[in-house]
């Protein structure tokens, strides 16, 4: 879908006049004196179009503003630009000992202020919280140019509304990030990761509970794939191989825990798998044994949109649902679609975010058809979010009614009028554009 | 006929290793510890032989302090059926180690040896050799395919070599060295993690095998390699044929 867009837009700032905040501040006033639409850019990696121009937008691009500015060793707080690359903030914090709260599969291109910007959820969210959690504090550009100085450093601060809330998740519609300030977990030395086979989604749900109540504060993600998916990494990622030979099984869970000691985190983990296998919530499974077998394990997880790229056209939905309804929806789907198209499911389980994949043989209206606008509607009637991580962007501009009221919307395009009264800042984007003029 | 597999428990292969202030070695407190990857594919190779029939029994043995039992956990949860630790506190060289495996080898008494190339902590590359040398038995080292004849009790052998491949055959006894495309190790499955809670993990000290650990080798002095400088992004021709002529100096 997105790849049949064409961009209008002919100029890109970026690497040598967007070195701080003040040429950004400079951009942005001189863009809204003459009504000038602005897209932020990063890593551009986002995958709801947010970063695509629509017309003739002037494209910021944040990415040379990299620089670590500061990092705290005893309270793990580290403040850094907009256009620190995920991977090098990890690198860097690894050497001090310390690790990034948020992990996705895009960390070697996505940006610390494109994920604030899209309040990024990730792999390791069940156990380390949202950015809206981690992050303590930012500086934005707004649309006229003034720099808004929200950089603190404290966990604790009431003191009036806490703005830089507002701008995590803004998708750029209410400022240009260009600061961050975010607080780092300690890098924990026992990481164990376990791949298991499960016959129905029933025991998926009930093998989430058990991971919560038995393994406790040492779980740090539970992600679930179904066959469809496992066939797709199979086929597709290079490299990867059956864990769990000779037959597929019809959903597997990966989990894993991170603790400070290997032995007890180990018998810990063994003990709760042996009680899940003999509950018959699992029928068979592995533990990898090194730090080689963990990353294969994970690949197979996070090369899935890879996977799904490689197979071809691709119509994908991020939802958040209520965990007992998540697969229901992918078995209606399925017989929606019939021989159509392959319906692929994964997602964090953990965290009740479905990943729903429709991998089609081509791009068709007829088969778009009979995805939209049932799945959100699906969504909508099980109070569910259509988009749970991903965001809004340009794909689902108009289709925040889905999940949210008219009169949350409303309020939400009064803040944007008020804080970018040309609409230069990211248009089309986010908000329905009735709604905002 | 009874395998049996030498198995290291060494830095885990994907750990960033760090250099202690001290220069005496290499930081290990803290830090992943796992399986020699070469020695993985040993105990996988083994495992696999008596899969086909052509073995009775796997025995896994692994050589140092107490934790090196969790190395051989890992090897029974692979599928080996039982363990030997010889227990030993301080570092063990090569020599040592070919020395203690003889002795075992007449109480255990296998018909084939099977060991990781090297180990990857430090690369030395002798005891499959050191230990063949003091059986007198023949060697395949570097193997990347092993294939075993019961009747003539041989193994065929394709080794690894700078020139390419070589094939040899041995009479067994003998003692053969993994190389990394021998295969790829099973992952330890949970119905086999929990079997081998109960698989008997024998021990044995450097006394009780009449063998005396001389310290042959000392370590003076570990250092990292020197940085790879940064390399310098230029903006002009005339700049790089300004460098290339004044600073390295070959133009």
């Amino acid at each position: 879908m997105l790849s049949r867009m064409k961009t209008l837009s002919c100029l890109q700032i970026l690497t040598g006049c967007t070195n701080t905040e003040a040429q950004v501040s400079s951009i942005l006033k001189y863009c809204n004196s003459r009504c000038l639409a602005v897209v932020p850019q990063g890593g551009n990696t986002g995958v709801v179009g947010g970063n695509v121009p629509v017309f003739d937008e002037v494209i910021i691009n944040v990415s040379s503003m990299n620089n670590v500015i500061s990092f705290d060793k005893v309270s793990g707080i580290l403040v850094c630009e907009a256009g620190c690359i995920l991977e090098n903030l990890i690198s860097f914090l690894d050497n001090r000992g310390f690790i990034m709260p948020l992990d996705l599969g895009a960390k070697g291109s996505c940006q610390i202020g494109g994920n604030v910007s899209t309040n990024a959820g990730g792999l390791r969210l069940l156990r380390y919280g949202s950015l809206h959690g981690n992050v303590l504090g930012l500086e934005a550009v707004l649309a006229n140019g003034e720099v808004l100085d929200m950089l603190g450093t404290l966990h604790k601060d009431n003191t009036g509304y806490d703005l830089k809330h507002l701008f995590i998740g803004s998708e750029g519609s209410l400022g240009i990030v260009t600061k961050v300030s975010i607080l780092t977990p300690p890098k924990l030395s026992s990481v164990n990761v376990a791949f298991l086979a499960c016959k129905d989604y029933f025991s998926c749900q009930k093998l989430l509970l058990e991971a919560k109540r038995k393994l406790g504060e040492i779980l740090s993600a539970f992600e679930f794939l179904d066959e469809q998916s496992m066939t797709l990494a199979l086929n597709h990622l290079e490299g990867v191989r059956n864990p769990l030979p000779p037959s597929l099984h019809n959903f597997y869970v990966l989990i894993e825990t991170t603790g400070s000691n290997e032995s007890y985190d180990r018998e810990k983990l063994e003990a709760f798998l042996l009680s899940a296998m003999e509950g018959g919530l699992i029928s068979d499974g592995i533990v990898a044994q090194d730090i080689q077998q963990a990353s294969s394990i994970w690949h197979i997880r996070e090369g899935l949109p890879e996977a799904l790229i490689k197979a071809g056209p691709n119509y994908n939905y991020d939802l958040s649902l209520p965990v007992e309804k998540l697969y229901n929806l992918v078995e209606e789907m399925r017989t929606r679609l019939d021989n159509l198209a392959t319906v692929v499911a994964y997602g964090h389980l953990g965290d009740g975010n479905l990943h729903l994949n429709i991998s089609a043989p081509q791009y068709d209206d007829a088969i778009l058809a009979q995805i939209e606008p049932f799945v959100y509607e699906w969504t909508s009637k099980n109070r569910g979010s259509i988009s749970a991580e991903h965001g809004l962007g340009l794909m689902k501009a108009n289709k925040i009614l889905y999940s949210k009221s008219p009169a949350a919307v409303n309020v939400m395009a009064s803040i944007k009028k008020l804080l970018d009264p040309n609409g230069i800042l990211n248009p089309y984007k986010v908000l329905p554009q009735s709604m905002i003029h | 006929m009874k395998i049996m597999v030498a198995i290291k428990r060494v830095v885990d292969y994907a750990v960033k290793i760090r250099v202690k202030p001290d220069k005496s070695g290499v930081e290990t407190q803290n830090v992943k510890m796992s399986m020699n990857p070469f020695c993985e594919i040993a105990l996988e190779e083994a495992l696999r032989i008596k899969e086909s029939g052509l073995a009775s029994e796997v025995v896994a043995v692994s050589m140092g302090p107490p934790q090196c039992v969790d190395t051989i956990r890992t090897g029974l949860a692979m599928g080996a059926d039982r363990g030997i630790h010889v227990e030993y506190p301080d570092a063990l060289y090569p020599l040592s180690v070919a020395k203690l495996l003889k002795a075992l080898v007449e109480v255990e008494k296998p018909g084939l040896l099977i060991l990781g190339k090297q180990a990857i902590d430090d690369d030395c590359n002798q005891t499959g050799q050191m230990l063949a040398g003091l059986l007198r038995w023949p060697q395949g080292t570097f193997a990347s395919k092993v294939i075993l004849d019961k009747e003539k009790q041989a193994a065929t052998v394709d080794r690894e070599v700078d020139g390419g491949i070589e094939t040899l055959s041995l009479d067994l006894p003998a003692v053969i060295t993994t190389d990394l495309r021998l295969n790829q190790p099973r992952y330890a499955t949970l119905p086999n993690i929990m079997k081998a809670k109960s698989k008997v993990v024998k021990k044995y000290t450097p006394q009780d095998l009449n063998v005396e650990i001389k310290a042959d080798l000392e370590v003076v002095q570990v250092t990292e390699p020197p940085k790879r400088k940064v390399g310098v992004v230029l903006s002009s021709v005339d700049e790089l044929i300004d460098k290339l002529k004044n600073e390295a100096r070959v133009i």
